[in-house]
């Protein structure tokens, strides 16, 4: 079916790739035309192009934020993965363990982060404290999912490994894990998302009293210069951080379970 | 017939939920048997099968091995039950791989069992690729690989078509007389039940129990030829009667969905 889909022609083709394209580049031809026709001050829309040519100008500056953004929310989602899988893992050895240990998790996922973040930049360096936040929204989705992942393994593949005399260890590396993959790999997808919510939240609860220098304080700092342009810029290239992780798991998702998950292929398979 | 491979002595079962799943059960296997356990929906014959297979303890009685040792066991389910993750090799793998078989010295016997039930040539296919009576071939070869002295089957062809189970039927007698393992077939199918067996037990409800055993007398190997003889229509025929009676002694147990 993998040959189907690559001989799809042209012209179906267009419809599935093409069309969303144009309706996005018809939106921004509008917003360009408004604020031309209008005469809208820079200061308080600027134009799609006027917006394309900071980025471009202001490279030197966004570029060293969006870099530390980035590297803040990747850390984020690196750590997030490591310790919400293994919490999830360990929450799968006992039920003791889940009861005691999950209460702790609510707690954090459902206080939101941005009236954490003020604590956490008392009690820590301005970009520790970013991460920590970060990492905090980016671990419950990993968590849960991977717990609920390992809890569905399928009964009789369970008795299979009973009657084989499986240990525990071979259950969880054979038959729990690849069932937890694609619960996992949605959680994976939602907390990479958050992680750069958490990122930007904390940097804008830090603001210029730290020394952060992500995107979000170019934000803050272009608001107080009223160089509007420039804040929209640096939300143009937050807004393509988030789609690069989206696309990023999304892909990573296909790689891993097109062979087998339902959820990674066509209906005509 | 020869000693018994396993005893069942007054076995008893209740689950949690005060269900008498099954009660006084007492049954002897032969070496070389295939055995039938039909009735209807719920009358625990299932629960018989897990028991032996050692997947469940009986609440009292016992299960007695000729050896003092279970022997290598193989099982099917009613459902294919395979790692939608692994290819049909990997699958047909996974017993030896849990007995710590490395892969390299594993392929000769997994080639052979997947011979045995003609998918030699669908090793690298994924479960999903596959027809339903094609997955139920890989789980039998699964089952099969560590070379069973047992081999237990649970309503294994209940969801298959008619012309699927047919030929699956065809398959496992023909396995049965190339291995000449004992085997243990559950169904609520009479037809079945006569066409495969050597000895039909029927199970009725309401506690779980045996009320009759039919030995079924015709010669192997069972070809459709038999399935138009008029001494099969008569064993039908009894099994039939039995296991009506068992459905009228099991009270509602037809009616209540299981």
């Amino acid at each position: 079916m993998s040959e189907n889909r690559a001989m799809l022609t042209t012209a179906e083709r267009l419809p599935t790739y093409g069309l969303p394209v144009l309706v996005f580049a018809l939106a921004i031809a509008a917003w360009e035309a408004l604020v031309r026709i209008n005469d809208i001050p820079p200061y308080i829309l600027p134009a799609p192009s006027l917006v394309g040519q900071t980025i471009f100008t202001d490279w030197g500056v966004l570029s060293a934020s969006l870099w530390i953004t980035l590297k803040i929310t990747f850390s984020a989602i690196l750590m997030a993965i490591a310790g919400g899988g293994a919490l999830a893992i360990l929450f799968a050895q006992s039920k003791w363990i889940e009861r005691s240990f999950f209460p702790f998790a609510v707690i954090l996922q459902v206080t939101p982060i941005i009236a954490i973040a003020p604590l956490l930049l008392v009690y820590l360096e301005p970009n520790t404290a970013v991460l920590a936040c970060a990492f905090i929204v980016a671990f419950f989705p990993i968590l849960s999912n991977t717990a609920l992942g390992l809890a569905s393994a399928d009964h009789n593949l369970l008795d299979l490994f009973q009657l084989y005399g499986a240990s525990r260890w071979q259950q969880l590396v054979y038959l729990r894990l690849p069932s937890a993959l694609p619960y996992f790999l949605g959680g994976a997808r939602i907390g990479g998302g958050l992680a750069l919510i958490g990122a930007i939240a904390a940097e804008l609860a830090a603001g210029t009293a730290g020394q952060a220098t992500g995107l979000a304080f170019r934000i803050v700092e272009a608001g107080y210069r009223l160089n509007i342009p420039r804040m929209f810029a640096a939300l143009v290239l937050i807004s393509l951080a988030g789609i690069v992780i989206f696309l990023f798991f999304s892909a990573l998702s296909w790689a891993l379970l097109n062979r087998w998950h339902e959820s990674a292929r066509g209906r005509e398979g | 017939m020869a000693a018994p491979v396993v005893t069942l002595h007054d076995i008893r079962k209740s689950f949690t939920n005060g269900t008498l799943a099954l009660d006084r059960l007492n049954l002897n296997v032969g070496e070389g048997e295939f055995l039938t356990f039909l009735g209807p929906s719920g009358c625990g014959k299932s629960t018989a099968l897990r028991l032996i297979a050692g997947l469940i303890e009986p609440t009292s009685g016992a299960v007695d091995w000729r050896d003092g040792a279970r022997p290598e066991v193989g099982f099917v389910f009613q459902e294919p039950t395979l790692m939608p993750w692994a290819n049909v090799f990997d699958n047909v793998f996974l017993p030896l791989r849990l007995r710590g078989v490395p892969k390299s010295n594993a392929r000769g016997q997994i080639e052979e069992a997947l011979s045995l039930v003609g998918l030699k040539d669908f090793a690298n296919a994924y479960p999903r690729e596959l027809s339903g009576g094609m997955k139920m071939r890989v789980s039998i070869a699964r089952a099969l690989v560590l070379k069973p002295g047992l081999l237990l089957l649970d309503e294994p062809f209940a969801a298959l078509d008619e012309i699927t189970r047919l030929k699956l039927n065809d398959d496992v007698l023909r396995i049965k007389a190339e291995l000449g393992t004992t085997v243990i077939f559950v169904t609520h199918s009479v037809y079945e039940s006569v066409y495969l067996s050597s000895r039909v037990v029927v199970f009725a409800a309401r506690p779980g129990r045996i009320i009759a055993a039919l030995d079924i007398n015709a010669p192997m190997p069972r070809t459709e030829c038999l399935r138009l003889s008029q001494d099969y229509a008569d064993q039908c025929r009894q099994a039939s009667a039995a296991l009506q009676r068992a459905i009228e002694l099991g009270g509602d147990a037809i009616g209540a969905h299981r």
